[in-house]
């Protein structure tokens, strides 16, 4: 079983990195594809404790702006230091926000962030001597390396670098959720009580999470900024942070291979939707949400995992069973 | 900052909390009952407002008495809380009541975007403007201040009207008492025989019409443009969640602190107008978590 799963992960990783060569169309599309996968990587991370963050996308546009400001300055900048300063203000800013957040639990949690992402969204739009108002600031293409490159280079070392990181990223996320910090994460959704009753305060092991899912969307931030070349307050904005979400329970909640499946999906249905059905793509994506979550509530990992006939390996199989009962876990412990 | 501005800035204040109370209050009622934070309930004030605005200038272009606007006004209201409203309930929450409250807040999430579309698609993006009700009640003159009577005292009539009107409908009538039940315990509610469905169904309902009662009332007021329900919503969810999520009375309260502090703002600091109702939800969930007036729920081992 285990080996099945590797090997499919090998193909799919060939598949994706052999893709853009052959249809060069493909590469700006997954390189955000990618970007936004590792954000909704960091959504995934919550979601392991039953709390929907409706607010995320606040530390996407932190580190993008952070990239963007950080261009400014050095006439151009460097990428690795662009991502290097996007991942620690986003990192800084999710200590911040996670201090008060943790606190709380479900639609305070959701709401609370959302608070704090809309306070952001409307400074960076209201500011406008700082942060360039609605229109947002440009983000010159930097050097990599020290090295300056064309804009087709550019875009595929972009993508490859993407690549890596999103691959080096899905294998951290994935031995943080098995390693004990994140079974105590799948236990504040099961039985939060337990978790203090064992010594452990719930409140730590959530802050803990929630600082590595802002790190997670601040290293998307930065490459969706980069990719895109600018950065808007529409980065912040609550729609985009319920995006994030979307592709989380599109993709299957359970796994790491859900944000990445899901954000793949969602971009290429997106860019599909928005050119063959211009005005209705937001009716053709909430559709297929509605589908997903009535038909195949554990996203397209599960639906997949049904398929095979492999059901109940280990988290995405049932990710999404009723509301937390305070009767036994079904997680298994490692 | 004189007289004339405070008072003008308690006016504008008094006149949006009434309409931010009217869409909050459905928002929390129907959280009270289904445990469901409705997206979608921005969606439902936008369609309110561009029905009205739509119907309403083609009666006024078509010369008819401009006080035709506010019958036209619960026509709207009632129209979207029975065809979403039921539609919505029946069709989509009453699949997904036992389901995380993850996937619940996704599936009015999918409804929200379906409906932004369906907005764009029947009114396209130009802004409407019809205020025939505005300026059918004419001006006030309060305290050397010269305000439209619509916004000074018809909205907040209005929104006192719904306060006391569904206090007396859930602790007088048998519905709202019904209501009061299956939001206390469901599955007491059901065993002694009450259809929980039926409740669910028709608080729903009522929630929905809210929300559109108010864009209706709204468009008299404002231009009408695309985007205005993602912006209630998450001012409703703001008002909601001060009060306390299911505070009804509270509702009204926090409506009118956020309203205040809205229009304040907008005379002391402008840039910070957007921002204070946020600020305010925020210093208020960080001293009381379950709201100003929510109660705080004890922990099941």
């Amino acid at each position: 079983m285990k080996t099945v799963t590797t090997f499919l992960a090998i193909i799919v990783a060939i598949g994706l990195v052999v893709l853009p060569l052959y249809f060069p169309w493909t590469q700006v599309i997954l390189t955000l594809a990618l970007a936004k996968g590792l954000a909704v990587l960091g959504i995934i991370v919550l979601l392991q404790a039953g709390q929907v963050s409706f607010g995320h996308a606040l530390f996407f546009a932190v580190s993008a702006y952070a990239a963007a400001y950080l261009g400014q300055a050095f006439a151009g900048g460097e990428l690795l230091t662009m991502i290097v300063v996007g991942v620690a203000a986003s990192l800084v800013a999710g200590l911040l926000v996670g201090l008060f957040v943790v606190r709380y639990r479900y639609i305070f949690f959701g709401m609370l962030n959302l608070a704090f992402s809309m306070i952001l969204f409307s400074v960076l739009e209201k500011f406008y001597h700082l942060t360039g108002g609605s229109d947002g600031m440009q983000v010159a293409r930097p050097l990599v390396l020290g090295m300056e490159f064309e804009r087709e280079g550019f875009e595929t070392l972009l993508f490859y670098g993407t690549f890596v990181i999103a691959a080096v990223a899905g294998l951290a996320v994935h031995r943080f959720l098995v390693s004990p910090v994140g079974n105590m994460m799948k236990t504040i959704k099961t039985n939060e009580t337990r978790l203090e009753y064992l010594g452990v305060s719930p409140r730590s092991v959530l802050l803990t999470g929630y600082v590595l899912s802002a790190g997670l969307c601040g290293i998307g931030g930065v490459l969706m900024a980069v990719a895109q070349g600018i950065v808007t307050p529409e980065y912040a904005w609550w729609i985009r942070s319920g995006e994030l979400v979307f592709i989380a329970i599109l993709g299957g909640a359970g796994s790491v291979w859900g944000a990445f499946v899901g954000s793949i999906v969602y971009e290429f249905v997106r860019t599909f939707a928005s050119a063959f059905a211009g005005d209705v793509w937001q009716m053709v994506l909430g559709v297929f949400l509605l589908i997903i979550i009535l038909f195949a509530p554990s996203g397209l990992v599960g639906l997949w995992n049904r398929v095979t006939g492999r059901g109940e390996s280990s988290t995405s199989g049932q990710s999404v069973p009723a509301k937390p009962q305070p009767a036994a876990s079904k997680e298994p412990s490692a | 900052m004189n007289m004339q501005l405070v008072g003008l800035a308690i006016f504008d204040g008094i006149a949006y909390a009434a309409l931010v109370f009217l869409v909050a209050v459905g928002l929390t009622l129907v959280f009270g009952v289904l445990r469901i934070l409705n997206v979608a309930h921005g969606s439902f004030y936008a369609i309110g407002a561009y029905i009205t605005a739509s119907v309403g200038g083609a009666v006024a272009a078509g010369g008819y008495s401009p006080f035709l606007a506010f019958p036209l006004m619960l026509i709207a209201a009632c129209l979207v809380g029975i065809v979403l409203g039921v539609t919505i309930e029946k069709f989509l929450l009453r699949r997904v009541y036992d389901a995380e409250e993850a996937l619940q807040l996704l599936v009015t999430f999918a409804v929200f975007m379906i409906l932004e579309d369906v907005q764009r698609l029947v009114w396209g993006t130009q802004p409407y403007f019809e205020s025939s009700a505005l300026q059918a009640l004419g001006n006030i003159e309060v305290l050397g201040i010269f305000y439209t009577k619509f916004q000074l005292i018809f909205l907040p009539v209005v929104a006192i009207t719904v306060l006391i009107g569904l206090r007396l409908f859930l602790r007088r009538t048998l519905s709202g008492k019904l209501i009061l039940a299956v939001t206390e315990d469901r599955e007491g509610a059901a065993s002694i025989g009450i259809d929980a469905d039926r409740v669910y169904l028709l608080t729903f309902v009522i929630g929905t019409a809210l929300a559109a009662f108010g864009g209706a009332l709204a468009s008299a007021t404002t231009s009408v443009v695309p985007g205005m329900g993602a912006d209630m919503i998450v001012l409703s969810f703001a008002v909601a969640a001060t009060a306390g999520l299911g505070q009804i009375e509270g509702a009204a309260i926090a409506a009118l602190l956020i309203g205040l502090g809205r229009s304040f703002a907008v005379y002391l600091m402008p840039e910070m107008e957007v921002l204070m109702p946020y600020l305010i939800m925020l210093l208020v969930l960080l001293w009381r978590p379950q709201g100003l007036f929510g109660v705080a729920q004890s922990r099941k081992i």
